[in-house]
């Protein structure tokens, strides 16, 4: 395991492997409740609750969950946050916990979550993980902000709620519905994965004659 | 991509080699622990999360009956559309009556409110409903002129329809005021299809099923209510000519629907 600093772990989360937008994980909230920004940052806000919750207890105990049943370990703690997030959530704010239903419930099979937990915070101190959950769910709500953006602005015309396109406007239904967000993720996919080959190119351009030699070394 | 990956990999290959009895595991393998432990930890971390699960609750709960509670008032208020004063009756056997049964839950118990205007003239019964809508039950109330047989306005309670189509339901102002003044039994039609009936009600393009329930709710609960409203307001009129409240519990000979919750 290489030795990161501080930063970088923050960071890394955010953006270089983005939960999402990178590692492919926790799909299922992306793809489901992205249909509004509202819903998005809900979600997004819950998730970060839960992550950062998870990560500090997961990696305070990790000398006392035996090996042999950590998952379950983790998952108990997980669905602990997640319940009381719900509670919270259907107390505090009635009219969010309203809009998003079932989908709160369902933090507890985010596999962004137990990856944090399995692959970091069990394994590194405390202050780590929690640098490491902040920025993981900090890059998990830019994810669903750019997805609920999308498809808020096609699917319904309108961003948090207020109109942009005026009456005339004809709503792309399809974009708040869930082939809209399949689309709208592939979409995304797409124009990340293009930014980030066109980046290494640029990287490589400029330190020519040095670098055109060998790829790996721009990579 | 994730230098954490090959950990994870190497963490599910521990679990397999443990599994099939294997000594040789990678260094990093803690010493196997006895299941006795192993209970004792996950029951232990089970224990605290309950409690910490149950006092979360404790603090959460009354809130959100109070919220509940809340939205209910202010939903008679607005399906009736601002009564000077309501009234909880209950649903039983024998009839609306404003005391509530025997040995029943008075949250539980299935009520209907009689809603008052100021001079004291029942203007009509708020009703609450639940049928299974597209993804969950889906709570509503409506206001019930059960004289002149028109409902008085709509109010989604609690629904789980999808976000951005169900759930217009109760997003969508055009479909809830086409309640107003409606004649049951209700009848669904495509938006600017109607012909102008009292009995239509305008539905809402991609939430079919949502909004089919919606009056499939309102025309069941009128359907299994209402001999017992329509006695009842004419009890009420001649309550409000002097009788007491006896004369407001009303007699027909017909089951309560059972089963109806309270949101």
């Amino acid at each position: 395991m290489r030795e990161t600093t501080a930063g970088y772990d923050v960071v890394r989360g955010i953006w270089k492997e983005n939960p999402v937008l990178v590692q492919l994980l926790g799909l299922c909230p992306a793809l489901a409740v992205t249909n509004t920004v509202a819903n998005s940052i809900a979600m997004g806000l819950a998730t970060f609750f839960v992550l950062v919750g998870s990560s500090l207890l997961v990696s305070t105990f990790k000398r006392w969950i035996p090996h042999e049943v950590r998952i379950s370990a983790y998952i108990l703690i997980i669905a602990t946050f997640v319940t009381i997030a719900d509670l919270v959530l259907a107390a505090v704010v009635p009219l969010i916990h309203k809009e998003l239903g079932a989908f709160i419930a369902l933090i507890v099979v985010n596999c962004m979550i137990l990856g944090r937990q399995e692959a970091f915070a069990s394994k590194r101190s405390v202050g780590r993980s929690l640098l490491d959950a902040v920025g993981t769910g900090t890059g998990f709500m830019i994810a669903l902000l750019m997805m609920g953006g999308f498809r808020e602005i096609l699917g319904n015309g309108s961003l948090l709620g207020f109109s942009i396109f005026g009456e005339n406007f004809e709503p792309w239904i399809i974009m708040i519905l869930p082939p809209g967000g399949f689309l709208t993720l592939g979409f995304i996919l797409l124009a990340f994965g293009w930014w980030r080959e066109r980046r290494a190119e640029v990287v490589r351009i400029r330190q020519w004659p040095h670098g055109v030699a060998s790829r790996e070394e721009a990579a | 991509m994730s230098r954490e990956l090959p950990t994870v990999q190497n963490g599910a290959a521990d679990q397999g080699s443990g599994e099939a009895g294997s000594a040789g595991g990678p260094p990093d393998q803690p010493p196997a622990v006895s299941s006795g432990k192993l209970m004792l930890t996950l029951g232990l971390a089970g224990a605290i999360a309950g409690l910490v699960i149950v006092l979360v609750f404790g603090w959460a709960d009354p809130r959100i009956q109070a919220y509940r509670a809340k939205v209910l008032r202010e939903a008679v208020q607005e399906v009736l559309s601002g009564p000077a004063r309501y009234e909880t009756l209950y649903v039983t056997a024998d009839g609306l009556s404003p005391t509530p049964p025997a040995g029943v839950d008075t949250v539980m118990a299935e009520k209907v409110f009689l809603g008052y205007d100021a001079s004291d003239e029942p203007i009509g019964y708020a009703i609450t409903g639940s049928e299974p809508g597209f993804q969950d039950f889906i709570f509503l109330i409506f206001g019930y002129d059960a004289g002149r047989e028109r409902v008085l306005g709509m109010k989604v309670l609690e629904s789980k329809e999808t976000p951005g189509l169900g759930d217009k339901i109760f997003k969508d102002l055009e479909f809830v005021d086409g309640f107003r003044e409606a004649a049951p039994p209700l009848v669904g039609v495509k938006p600017g299809a109607g012909t102008g009936d009292e009995h239509e009600v305008d539905m809402i393009t991609g939430a079919t099923i949502s909004s089919r329930t919606v009056i499939e709710i309102i025309n069941h609960r009128i359907e299994d209510l209402g001999p017992l409203l329509e006695s009842g307001a004419a009890a009420e009129a001649a309550g409000a000519a002097g009788a007491d409240d006896a004369a407001r519990t009303v007699s027909v000979g017909r089951e309560s629907g059972a089963g109806t919750e309270e949101s």
